[in-house]
């Protein structure tokens, strides 16, 4: 690792201010010292934003669930809350890593990573989630722009990411065996307006498979997708699992959440 | 006093590492250390066409850069395979030159190139990535199926074959193949392995510019190896002027009893530069250069009679021994794997030809089992297959071919001295509720699973040794081992050995033996072992040997104390040595209730005389002091045996595999400590159920390593297993005399055809090759899917 200079921020306006493009925040660091340790990316300056008390908790309205950006893992995972509300959420929580990375990893960061394999993208996607930012409310759905991007701007902050509640809702994940990050994870959310469907781990990006969720949204049961074709072109294909493995997988994936639900 | 062998004795070693307070090498610090940081080629084959270091030289804090050309110039020695191995022709097997920092040539992604010692280890690498490095690319030979008849990796080493290899009778295997009613043939994958100890490999050096003595602290299973490998072959100081320190080390599996080029080179370069050195591998280094494991392809026939005795065996195997060949690197594909080749089996003729090629890759060389592992994979599931095609039970076919008789001449080389493996089978088959099987089959069904179970039966040789033995088969050292066993002034003992301890707790086992033989308290007794100032010399621990070749060293020294503080004793007893007897720690004289307790005679035997009197306690001729030493080197290899049963239940539609059951019952002889040899059936098991299901190291064509870090390299984990059922027969070695036979490698040799066959007979005996990950058996799922509806 190559040194850097190391900050505390107390204030969003003071960490945003810190930014620079050769700077990174640092909320649970699961990712970012990783990369540093490995070579993989280097930073003149590190931003520490866990000291920001505004940006950890967890808020219940009646219709949504807001949840700080520097709040573990592990808080969702054992949120009163979050598992009341949405259970589904808590149980994804519980799945990331291992204790270790529960313990430090941050909701906040793992958005604003992107990993194509990560969990709460697809969680953000189903569940109509709203990423309020230190200047603006950005939809999910627009957020999340390809493989490790989004649409934060240099030195913007994600604040919170605020759930909308659904009817039903279920996570299903072929977890790697090595990473324990998705291979293929797909997340089924029930709304009265309709159903969501949202695939992680299976391609570059999080996405929402319309056509799950068109099928599941006339009838929500696992037989209504029998039929749904998904192909395996765009899909990844690693070690790990072959793109027609996976696209065989998002159905068998969507259809055990339908069934958890 | 009772006995503390069979006793669950506390670990020693407890306090130290469950309280963070163990001493790796990576924890010593010498004052004006300097950093190293190694530059190693990202390409697996290419020529070094120059090496630029004047602008890394010019950096902040470098103190200086070695490279291939100061090695040769001060004329260091390389790195060696330990065992010369004859091909079949009758031609001694070729090895490349393997230089500390290589010089022309390269050969596998991560081979060193150069080395950069700096003041501060950010500044090492800063300077590191500095050094130019002008490489020509050649083409990687990667593939171990297609090595042959690729291009020479090096010069003068022909289709790339160190050797081609045999042991057993061609002619009679011939014949009794034409005897059979069936020929089982099958060709199977041994899945490469990265044994991935807990503590990367490191080494600290400190020369001392006064004494000019080098002493290198670093991650060995054998520092004694070490010392002599360095300076007889790598020439870089004399053996009396280099001490080899091996602290506590986390884990080595075989990947520690290599001398590598890290610690070669900095040891050489201390004294160069007259300063101490610090290098600490980082992961990445481990997974690119640690020695790799396994990775064989076989091809084996089986000759069986109707009725399914077995009647004779073939096996023809291609082993990898990556880009060169190190210190077992050629015997574990041979000696350590052909001869238990044919299993515990009753096996009237038989062959095992390896041919051992050179690829880009790393090294391979022992990893845990090193040999008997895919020997046992081999035959395991040839067995199976055997049962299936004939069908018969597993369990069946297995009791039809076991020897009754002991001592068992086995087929290709061992003379097994004890065993009973019919009751480790029905013990086995017992507690795993074997006949119980087919209701559990259903309920998985029931639940849309589908389930299997697979039985092995292995027997291994190990607690490798004789001498006389090994050496005519290639080893260039001899396989005894030593011990020292002190008295204090005080009373208390202090035992050296030979053995090193990487996790497997010869503080507390070595103690538990010298006890019982001194009669001296447990708590009294310390064990110490890992350094070339302290003890006799070692050949180290691997192959399960520290127990029975090491132990008994120890018994013996032992032996030897009491025998002159016997004589002692009777003098100071006014007695007669016969009248004297020595029981739990004291002598008595018979008939009488005179006695003297061992830690009196010790105390005499230091301070043999009294105040006012000329008079000594010590017999005449005798040497005051109580210490002794022995070597032993036993008439045998040692053949622990047993039986594993698993059950996996697998879900059809995304392939995942859990294992759900296991059953183990092994044949150790003499247990010492039952929480001891448990923890280590427990970690054999997981890496063998690692090796089936998960772990895999892979290169793409180019000789990259693909799974170079744990995202991708899979490690099983504490909840992919469940509780393990673990059962003991025994039946006593009879080649030493505790009786005891190694445990260490039992779990990795035994679990991964277990599982194999498990997960095969949940797929209605369809083959499948290691590790069955997800995809692999969802595909094979689909298939039985497609075969069933065939026959519906
Ligand atoms: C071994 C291992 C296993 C893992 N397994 C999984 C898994 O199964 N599933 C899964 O989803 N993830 C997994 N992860 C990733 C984990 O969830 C991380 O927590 C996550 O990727 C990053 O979160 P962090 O808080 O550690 O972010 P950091 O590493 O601190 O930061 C990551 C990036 O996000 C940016 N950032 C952080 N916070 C903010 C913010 N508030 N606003 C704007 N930008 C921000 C930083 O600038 C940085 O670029 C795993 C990680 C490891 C090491």
């Amino acid at each position: 690792m190559k040194t850097f200079n190391y900050h505390s921020a107390k204030e969003v306006k003071e960490a945003s201010k810190l930014a620079s493009s050769n700077s990174a925040f640092l909320a649970g660091g699961m990712t970012t010292i990783p990369s540093m340790k490995l070579g993989l990316a280097t930073y003149k300056d590190l931003i520490d934003i866990k000291g920001i008390k505004k940006l950890s908790g967890i808020k219940a309205s009646g219709k949504t669930i807001k949840i700080g950006a520097t709040t573990k893992h592990v808080e969702v995972a054992k949120s009163k809350e979050i598992k009341k509300a949405i259970p589904s959420l808590a149980a994804l929580a519980e799945g990331i890593g291992d204790p270790q990375v529960r313990n430090r990893g941050t909701i906040g960061g793992s958005i604003a990573n992107n990993d194509p394999a990560a969990d709460y993208p697809s969680a953000c996607i189903a569940l109509n989630a709203i990423i309020h930012t230190n200047s603006r409310k950005i939809d999910a759905e627009k957020f999340f722009k390809g493989m490790f991007e989004t649409s934060l701007k240099n030195g913007e902050i994600i604040e919170a990411i605020e759930f909308e509640i659904p009817q039903k809702s279920n996570y299903q994940k072929l977890p790697n065996p090595a990473s324990r990050y998705a291979v293929v994870g797909v997340y089924v959310a029930k709304y009265k307006r309709g159903v969501n469907v949202a695939v992680t781990g299976a391609k570059s990006c999080v996405y929402n498979a319309k056509d799950l969720a068109g099928a599941l949204s006339k009838n929500f049961s696992s037989s209504a997708i029998n039929n749904v074709k998904i192909t395996s072109s765009g899909m990844n294909s690693d070690i790990h699992a072959s793109a027609n493995y996976r696209a065989n997988m998002v159905k068998t994936f969507a259809q055990k959440a339908v069934d958890a639900c | 006093m009772a006995s503390l062998v069979g006793s669950r004795v506390e670990r020693k070693e407890d306090k130290r590492f469950l309280t963070g307070k163990g001493r790796y090498t990576a924890d010593i610090n010498i004052a004006n250390q300097t950093y190293a940081i190694f530059i190693r080629s990202p390409h697996a084959r290419a020529k070094i066409k120059k090496i630029d270091t004047s602008k890394a030289l010019k950096a902040s804090g470098v103190v200086d850069i070695l490279t291939g050309e100061h090695i040769a110039q001060d004329k260091i020695g390389g790195l060696i395979a330990g065992w010369a191995i004859r091909s079949e022709d009758g031609s001694e097997m070729k090895c490349p030159p393997n230089p500390p920092l290589a010089k022309d040539n390269v050969n596998f992604v991560g081979d060193p190139v150069a080395v950069v010692f700096a003041e501060t280890l950010d500044e090492a690498k800063t300077a590191a990535e500095l050094v130019k490095v002008d490489y020509k690319e050649l083409k990687a030979v990667v593939s171990l199926a297609d090595t042959m008849k690729s291009e020479a990796i090096h010069e003068g080493i022909e289709k790339n074959l160190c050797y081609d290899w045999l042991l057993g009778d061609r002619q009679k295997v011939k014949e009794a193949f034409d005897k059979a009613d069936k020929i089982i043939k099958l060709d199977i994958t041994n899945n490469r392995l990265i044994p991935n100890a807990m503590e990367p490999r490191a080494c600290v050096v400190d020369y001392n510019t006064a004494s000019e003595e080098i002493t290198c602290y670093t991650t060995s299973q054998n520092p004694h190896l070490s010392r002599l490998i360095m300076s007889a072959f790598g020439g870089v100081t004399p053996e009396n002027k280099l001490r080899v320190i091996a602290p506590d080390v986390g884990g080595g599996f075989g990947s520690k009893i290599n001398l590598y080029n890290e610690e070669i080179v900095c040891s050489w370069a201390s004294k160069k530069i007259e300063r101490p050195i610090k290098w600490v591998a980082e992961r990445t280094e481990s997974f690119l250069t640690d020695t790799h494991g396994r990775d064989h392809i076989t091809h084996a026939e089986l000759a069986v009679t109707n009725d399914g005795k077995f009647l004779g065996f073939k096996n023809e195997t291609t082993a990898n021994l990556g880009a060169y060949a190190r210190v077992f690197g050629t015997v574990t594909p041979t000696y350590l794997f052909g001869p238990c080749a044919t299993g515990v089996y009753v096996m009237p003729a038989a062959y095992s030809n390896v041919k051992a090629v050179y690829t880009n890759t790393a090294p391979v060389d022992a990893y845990r089992g090193a040999g008997r592992p895919e020997a046992t994979y081999t035959i395991e599931r040839i067995v199976d297959k055997a049962a299936i095609e004939l069908g018969m039970d597993p369990i069946e076919i297995r009791m039809k071919n076991f020897p009754t008789e002991f001592p068992f001449k086995q087929t290709l080389v061992h003379q097994v001295d004890s065993g009973d493996y019919v009751a480790g089978l029905e013990k086995a088959k017992q507690m795993s509720d074997y006949d119980g099987f087919a209701a559990r089959r259903k309920d998985s069904e029931s639940r849309g699973k589908l389930r299997g179970i697979g039985v092995t039966t292995y027997f291994e040789a190990c607690g490798i040794a004789p001498s006389p033995v090994v050496m005519m088969l290639g080893c260039g050292v001899g396989l005894w081992e030593s011990a020292e066993v002190r008295f204090n002034p005080t009373g208390q003992v202090t035992v050296y050995t030979g053995s090193h301890s990487h996790g497997q707790s010869h503080d507390t086992t070595f103690a538990q033996i010298a006890a019982d033989e001194l009669g001296v308290p447990f708590e009294n007794i310390d064990v110490v072992h890992g350094d070339t100032d302290k003890g006799t010399f070692g050949m180290g621990t691997y192959g399960s040997r520290s127990l029975t070749v090491g132990g008994i060293a120890i018994i013996n020294a032992c032996k030897k104390i009491i025998t002159k503080a016997k004589k002692v004793a009777a003098k100071m007893l006014e007695a007669s040595e016969d009248e004297v007897e020595f029981k739990d720690g004291e002598f008595v004289v018979a008939k009488s209730n005179k006695k003297k307790t061992i830690g009196e005679v010790a105390f005499a035997c230091y301070l043999p005389g009294v105040r006012d009197e000329v008079k000594s306690p010590l017999p005449e001729g005798e040497e005051p002091g109580l210490k002794e030493s022995a070597f032993f080197d036993p008439a045998n290899f040692s053949f622990p045996a047993g039986s594993h049963i698993a059950e996996v239940e697998i879900n059809p539609e995304t392939g995942e595999v859990k294992l759900d059951k296991y059953t183990a019952v092994d044949d150790f002889g003499t247990i010492v400590n039952p929480t001891i040899v448990e923890g280590q059936v427990h970690g054999g098991i997981a890496q063998g159920v690692g090796q089936a299901l998960t772990e895999n190291a892979e290169y793409n064509e180019d000789g990259q390593l693909i799974t170079a870090s744990y995202m991708d390299y899979t490690m099983p984990r504490a909840d992919d297993f469940p509780e393990f059922q673990l059962g003991f027969t025994c039946t006593k070695a009879t080649t030493n005399p505790l009786g005891v036979k190694g445990c260490g490698e039992a779990g990795s040799i035994a679990a991964p055809p277990t599982i194999m066959n498990a997960v095969i007979n949940a797929l209605d005996g369809q083959e499948i090759s290691m590790p069955a990950t997800a995809e692999k058996v969802w595909k094979a799922c689909k298939e039985l899917k497609k075969s069933n509806a065939k026959a519906a």
